[in-house]
Protein backbone atom coordinates (compact mmCIF):
# COMPACT_ATOMS: atom_id res chain seq x y z
CA UNK A 1 0.00 0.00 0.00
CA UNK A 2 1.53 3.57 -1.13
CA UNK A 3 0.84 6.07 1.69
CA UNK A 4 -1.67 8.64 0.92
CA UNK A 5 -1.13 12.27 2.36
CA UNK A 6 -4.87 11.92 4.04
CA UNK A 7 -5.15 8.38 4.91
CA UNK A 8 -9.14 8.64 5.15
CA UNK A 9 -10.06 10.91 2.32
CA UNK A 10 -7.97 7.99 0.31
CA UNK A 11 -9.96 5.00 1.69
CA UNK A 12 -13.14 7.29 0.72
CA UNK A 13 -12.32 8.11 -2.92
CA UNK A 14 -11.23 4.33 -3.24
CA UNK A 15 -13.91 2.31 -1.90
CA UNK A 16 -16.63 4.89 -2.88
CA UNK A 17 -15.44 4.56 -6.76
CA UNK A 18 -15.94 1.08 -6.24
CA UNK A 19 -19.28 1.17 -4.86
CA UNK A 20 -20.12 3.01 -7.80
CA UNK A 21 -18.55 0.43 -10.01
CA UNK A 22 -20.67 -2.18 -8.56
CA UNK A 23 -23.86 -0.42 -9.17
CA UNK A 24 -22.62 0.29 -12.40
CA UNK A 25 -22.32 -3.00 -12.90
CA UNK A 26 -26.30 -3.89 -12.02
CA UNK A 27 -26.99 -1.07 -14.47
CA UNK A 28 -25.06 -3.41 -17.42
CA UNK A 29 -27.15 -6.18 -16.53
CA UNK A 30 -30.47 -4.42 -16.37
CA UNK A 31 -29.74 -3.33 -20.17
CA UNK A 32 -27.78 -6.36 -20.94
CA UNK A 33 -31.39 -8.41 -20.05
CA UNK A 34 -33.00 -6.28 -22.57
CA UNK A 35 -30.35 -6.53 -25.13
CA UNK A 36 -30.19 -10.47 -25.00
CA UNK A 37 -34.10 -10.22 -25.66
CA UNK A 38 -33.77 -8.26 -28.35
CA UNK A 39 -30.92 -10.30 -29.90
CA UNK A 40 -32.90 -13.11 -29.64
CA UNK A 41 -36.31 -12.17 -31.07
CA UNK A 42 -34.43 -10.07 -33.96
CA UNK A 43 -33.15 -13.82 -34.89
CA UNK A 44 -36.35 -15.49 -34.48
CA UNK A 45 -38.47 -12.58 -36.44
CA UNK A 46 -35.60 -10.82 -38.69
CA UNK A 47 -38.11 -9.75 -41.87
CA UNK A 48 -40.29 -8.09 -39.12
CA UNK A 49 -36.97 -6.48 -36.93
CA UNK A 50 -35.90 -5.42 -40.20
CA UNK A 51 -39.10 -3.47 -41.42
CA UNK A 52 -39.52 -2.18 -37.74
CA UNK A 53 -35.62 -0.42 -37.73
CA UNK A 54 -36.63 1.00 -40.97
CA UNK A 55 -38.83 3.25 -39.83
CA UNK A 56 -36.69 4.79 -37.11
CA UNK A 57 -34.75 7.71 -38.15
CA UNK A 58 -31.11 7.13 -38.13
CA UNK A 59 -30.16 10.38 -38.47
CA UNK A 60 -31.44 11.37 -35.18
CA UNK A 61 -29.75 8.49 -33.83
CA UNK A 62 -26.39 9.57 -35.45
CA UNK A 63 -26.69 13.10 -33.67
CA UNK A 64 -27.67 11.67 -30.80
CA UNK A 65 -24.98 9.95 -30.46
CA UNK A 66 -22.44 12.32 -31.29
CA UNK A 67 -24.39 14.40 -28.76
CA UNK A 68 -23.81 12.11 -26.22
CA UNK A 69 -19.94 10.90 -27.04
CA UNK A 70 -19.22 14.87 -27.11
CA UNK A 71 -21.00 15.36 -23.33
CA UNK A 72 -19.01 11.95 -22.23
CA UNK A 73 -15.67 13.79 -22.65
CA UNK A 74 -16.91 17.73 -21.30
CA UNK A 75 -17.81 15.51 -18.40
CA UNK A 76 -14.59 14.08 -18.26
CA UNK A 77 -12.62 17.49 -19.25
CA UNK A 78 -15.05 18.92 -16.19
CA UNK A 79 -13.51 16.49 -13.86
CA UNK A 80 -9.42 17.48 -14.98
CA UNK A 81 -10.66 21.09 -14.87
CA UNK A 82 -11.69 20.26 -10.72
CA UNK A 83 -8.84 18.15 -10.20
CA UNK A 84 -6.47 21.15 -11.73
CA UNK A 85 -8.22 23.53 -9.27
CA UNK A 86 -9.90 25.56 -12.19
CA UNK A 87 -13.31 26.16 -11.01
CA UNK A 88 -14.45 28.11 -13.78
CA UNK A 89 -13.52 25.97 -16.46
CA UNK A 90 -15.16 23.15 -14.25
CA UNK A 91 -18.52 24.83 -14.05
CA UNK A 92 -18.70 25.54 -17.54
CA UNK A 93 -17.91 22.09 -19.07
CA UNK A 94 -20.75 20.19 -16.45
CA UNK A 95 -22.99 22.91 -17.25
CA UNK A 96 -21.97 22.33 -21.20
CA UNK A 97 -22.59 18.74 -20.81
CA UNK A 98 -26.05 19.13 -19.09
CA UNK A 99 -26.83 21.57 -22.52
CA UNK A 100 -26.02 18.47 -24.10
CA UNK A 101 -27.56 16.38 -22.40
CA UNK A 102 -30.86 18.29 -23.00
CA UNK A 103 -30.17 18.80 -26.39
CA UNK A 104 -30.53 14.87 -26.84
CA UNK A 105 -34.19 14.46 -24.84
CA UNK A 106 -35.27 17.39 -27.38
CA UNK A 107 -33.88 14.93 -30.29
CA UNK A 108 -35.35 11.64 -28.18
CA UNK A 109 -38.93 14.25 -27.99
CA UNK A 110 -38.96 14.75 -31.35
CA UNK A 111 -38.23 11.20 -32.59
CA UNK A 112 -40.91 10.07 -30.37
CA UNK A 113 -43.39 12.45 -31.60
CA UNK A 114 -42.99 11.97 -34.66
CA UNK A 115 -43.43 8.45 -34.23
CA UNK A 116 -46.80 9.01 -32.18
CA UNK A 117 -48.14 11.12 -35.42
CA UNK A 118 -48.23 7.60 -37.25
CA UNK A 119 -49.92 6.39 -34.28
CA UNK A 120 -47.18 3.97 -33.26
CA UNK A 121 -46.66 4.20 -29.25
CA UNK A 122 -47.16 1.11 -26.60
CA UNK A 123 -50.96 0.18 -26.61
CA UNK A 124 -52.12 1.93 -29.88
CA UNK A 125 -54.18 0.39 -32.13
CA UNK A 126 -52.10 0.74 -35.12
CA UNK A 127 -48.85 -1.20 -33.35
CA UNK A 128 -51.33 -4.24 -31.78
CA UNK A 129 -52.48 -4.81 -35.26
CA UNK A 130 -49.08 -4.82 -36.61
CA UNK A 131 -46.99 -8.23 -37.37
CA UNK A 132 -46.08 -10.16 -34.26
CA UNK A 133 -42.39 -9.41 -34.75
CA UNK A 134 -42.88 -5.89 -35.48
CA UNK A 135 -45.07 -5.11 -32.91
CA UNK A 136 -41.61 -6.50 -30.54
CA UNK A 137 -39.33 -4.18 -32.16
CA UNK A 138 -41.52 -0.93 -31.15
CA UNK A 139 -42.05 -2.58 -27.78
CA UNK A 140 -38.30 -3.10 -27.33
CA UNK A 141 -37.65 0.43 -29.42
CA UNK A 142 -39.86 1.84 -26.41
CA UNK A 143 -38.45 -0.28 -23.17
CA UNK A 144 -35.00 0.46 -24.11
CA UNK A 145 -34.56 4.01 -25.40
CA UNK A 146 -37.71 4.98 -22.51
CA UNK A 147 -35.10 3.67 -19.96
CA UNK A 148 -32.36 4.84 -21.79
CA UNK A 149 -34.04 8.64 -21.49
CA UNK A 150 -34.98 8.09 -17.96
CA UNK A 151 -30.97 7.58 -16.70
CA UNK A 152 -30.11 10.46 -19.29
CA UNK A 153 -32.41 12.67 -16.88
CA UNK A 154 -31.35 11.25 -13.78
CA UNK A 155 -28.10 11.87 -14.82
CA UNK A 156 -28.97 15.85 -15.83
CA UNK A 157 -30.20 15.75 -12.29
CA UNK A 158 -26.52 14.70 -11.09
CA UNK A 159 -24.92 17.25 -12.80
CA UNK A 160 -27.03 19.69 -11.93
CA UNK A 161 -26.32 18.84 -8.40
CA UNK A 162 -22.48 19.07 -9.07
CA UNK A 163 -22.96 22.48 -10.36
CA UNK A 164 -23.96 23.62 -6.89
CA UNK A 165 -21.56 21.41 -5.42
CA UNK A 166 -18.26 22.98 -6.96
CA UNK A 167 -20.19 26.57 -6.51
CA UNK A 168 -20.35 25.91 -3.09
CA UNK A 169 -16.69 24.49 -2.54
CA UNK A 170 -17.98 21.24 -1.49
CA UNK A 171 -16.43 19.57 -4.96
CA UNK A 172 -13.03 20.89 -5.23
CA UNK A 173 -9.79 19.63 -6.06
CA UNK A 174 -8.98 17.86 -2.61
CA UNK A 175 -12.31 16.12 -2.69
CA UNK A 176 -14.15 15.07 -5.82
CA UNK A 177 -15.69 11.81 -5.70
CA UNK A 178 -19.11 13.33 -6.11
CA UNK A 179 -18.37 14.57 -9.48
CA UNK A 180 -15.88 11.47 -10.30
CA UNK A 181 -18.78 9.38 -9.22
CA UNK A 182 -21.37 10.86 -11.60
CA UNK A 183 -19.30 11.10 -14.24
CA UNK A 184 -19.21 7.56 -14.34
CA UNK A 185 -22.91 7.58 -14.53
CA UNK A 186 -22.93 9.85 -17.52
CA UNK A 187 -20.10 7.48 -18.79
CA UNK A 188 -22.07 4.70 -18.65
CA UNK A 189 -25.59 6.14 -20.12
CA UNK A 190 -23.12 7.03 -23.18
CA UNK A 191 -22.13 3.15 -23.00
CA UNK A 192 -25.69 2.00 -23.55
CA UNK A 193 -26.25 4.37 -25.95
CA UNK A 194 -23.41 3.26 -28.34
CA UNK A 195 -25.00 -0.61 -28.22
CA UNK A 196 -28.91 0.85 -28.69
CA UNK A 197 -27.69 3.00 -31.59
CA UNK A 198 -26.59 0.17 -33.61
CA UNK A 199 -28.97 -2.21 -32.57
CA UNK A 200 -32.02 0.37 -32.75
CA UNK A 201 -31.24 2.20 -36.02
CA UNK A 202 -28.25 0.79 -38.26
CA UNK A 203 -28.63 -2.90 -38.50
CA UNK A 204 -31.62 -2.63 -41.18
CA UNK B 1 -1.43 -1.06 -4.73
CA UNK B 2 1.43 0.06 -7.51
CA UNK B 3 -0.61 2.50 -9.16
CA UNK B 4 -0.49 6.34 -9.68
CA UNK B 5 -2.80 8.29 -6.76
CA UNK B 6 -3.70 10.65 -8.66
CA UNK B 7 -3.93 10.27 -12.46
CA UNK B 8 -5.18 13.57 -14.11
CA UNK B 9 -6.40 12.96 -17.93
CA UNK B 10 -5.34 16.08 -20.20
CA UNK B 11 -7.93 17.99 -22.11
CA UNK B 12 -5.92 17.16 -25.39
CA UNK B 13 -5.91 13.12 -24.40
CA UNK B 14 -9.46 13.09 -23.85
CA UNK B 15 -10.10 15.18 -27.31
CA UNK B 16 -8.29 12.81 -28.99
CA UNK B 17 -10.15 10.32 -27.77
CA UNK B 18 -13.64 11.93 -28.76
CA UNK B 19 -12.02 12.25 -32.25
CA UNK B 20 -11.05 8.00 -32.26
CA UNK B 21 -15.04 7.74 -30.96
CA UNK B 22 -16.25 10.04 -33.77
CA UNK B 23 -14.21 8.19 -36.29
CA UNK B 24 -14.98 4.99 -35.48
CA UNK B 25 -19.25 5.93 -35.37
CA UNK B 26 -18.50 7.49 -38.99
CA UNK B 27 -16.93 4.40 -39.82
CA UNK B 28 -20.43 1.93 -38.66
CA UNK B 29 -22.62 4.36 -40.33
CA UNK B 30 -20.36 4.17 -43.33
CA UNK B 31 -20.51 0.07 -43.15
CA UNK B 32 -24.57 -0.65 -42.76
CA UNK B 33 -24.77 1.34 -46.12
CA UNK B 34 -23.44 -2.09 -47.74
CA UNK B 35 -25.95 -4.36 -47.24
CA UNK B 36 -23.75 -7.17 -45.81
CA UNK B 37 -26.70 -9.13 -44.54
CA UNK B 38 -26.36 -10.45 -41.03
CA UNK B 39 -21.70 -9.83 -41.37
CA UNK B 40 -23.85 -6.27 -40.45
CA UNK B 41 -24.44 -7.27 -37.81
CA UNK B 42 -21.49 -8.53 -36.53
CA UNK B 43 -19.60 -5.48 -37.45
CA UNK B 44 -21.63 -2.86 -35.81
CA UNK B 45 -21.21 -5.13 -32.63
CA UNK B 46 -17.84 -5.43 -33.07
CA UNK B 47 -17.16 -1.59 -33.59
CA UNK B 48 -19.66 -0.98 -30.35
CA UNK B 49 -17.34 -2.97 -28.90
CA UNK B 50 -14.02 -1.19 -29.39
CA UNK B 51 -16.22 2.15 -28.95
CA UNK B 52 -17.11 0.60 -25.13
CA UNK B 53 -13.47 -0.43 -24.46
CA UNK B 54 -12.31 2.87 -25.36
CA UNK B 55 -14.88 4.95 -22.86
CA UNK B 56 -14.22 2.28 -19.88
CA UNK B 57 -10.35 2.82 -20.67
CA UNK B 58 -9.93 6.26 -21.10
CA UNK B 59 -13.17 8.42 -20.13
CA UNK B 60 -14.27 6.32 -17.49
CA UNK B 61 -10.46 6.08 -16.40
CA UNK B 62 -10.02 2.35 -15.92
CA UNK B 63 -6.66 2.60 -17.28
CA UNK B 64 -5.48 4.38 -14.19
CA UNK B 65 -7.71 2.33 -11.55
CA UNK B 66 -6.38 -0.14 -8.63
CA UNK B 67 -5.99 -4.35 -10.46
CA UNK B 68 -9.14 -5.17 -8.65
CA UNK B 69 -11.31 -2.66 -10.32
CA UNK B 70 -9.60 -3.46 -13.71
CA UNK B 71 -10.41 -7.44 -12.60
CA UNK B 72 -14.18 -6.89 -11.33
CA UNK B 73 -14.69 -4.78 -14.71
CA UNK B 74 -13.45 -7.19 -16.58
CA UNK B 75 -14.95 -10.19 -15.09
CA UNK B 76 -18.53 -8.81 -15.30
CA UNK B 77 -18.36 -7.72 -19.14
CA UNK B 78 -16.50 -11.15 -19.21
CA UNK B 79 -19.56 -12.73 -17.83
CA UNK B 80 -21.87 -11.07 -19.63
CA UNK B 81 -20.66 -12.06 -22.87
CA UNK B 82 -20.67 -15.54 -21.83
CA UNK B 83 -24.83 -15.17 -21.16
CA UNK B 84 -24.96 -14.05 -24.32
CA UNK B 85 -22.63 -16.94 -26.14
CA UNK B 86 -24.75 -19.87 -23.97
CA UNK B 87 -28.27 -18.43 -24.64
CA UNK B 88 -27.34 -17.95 -28.74
CA UNK B 89 -25.90 -21.59 -28.26
CA UNK B 90 -28.93 -22.65 -26.54
CA UNK B 91 -31.11 -21.15 -29.10
CA UNK B 92 -29.71 -22.13 -32.17
CA UNK B 93 -29.24 -25.60 -31.24
CA UNK B 94 -32.04 -27.02 -29.34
Amino acid sequence: MSVPTNHEEHIDSETGKLGMWIFLFTELWLFGGLFLVYAIFRAKYSADFHTGAAELNAFIGTVNTVVLLVSSMTVAMALTAVQKGDRRLALFLVFLTLVLAAVFMVNKYFEWAHKFEYNLFPGSEVLKNLPRGELLFFGLYYMMTGLHALHVIIGMILLSVNIVKIRSGAVNSERYLMLENSALYWHLVDLIWIFLFPLLYLIT
Amino acid sequence: MKHEEKHISSYSSLAIILVVLLSLTAVSVWVTGFHFGSLAVVIALVIASIKVRTVITYFMHLKFESRIMKLMVTGVFGLYALVIIITFVDYYFR
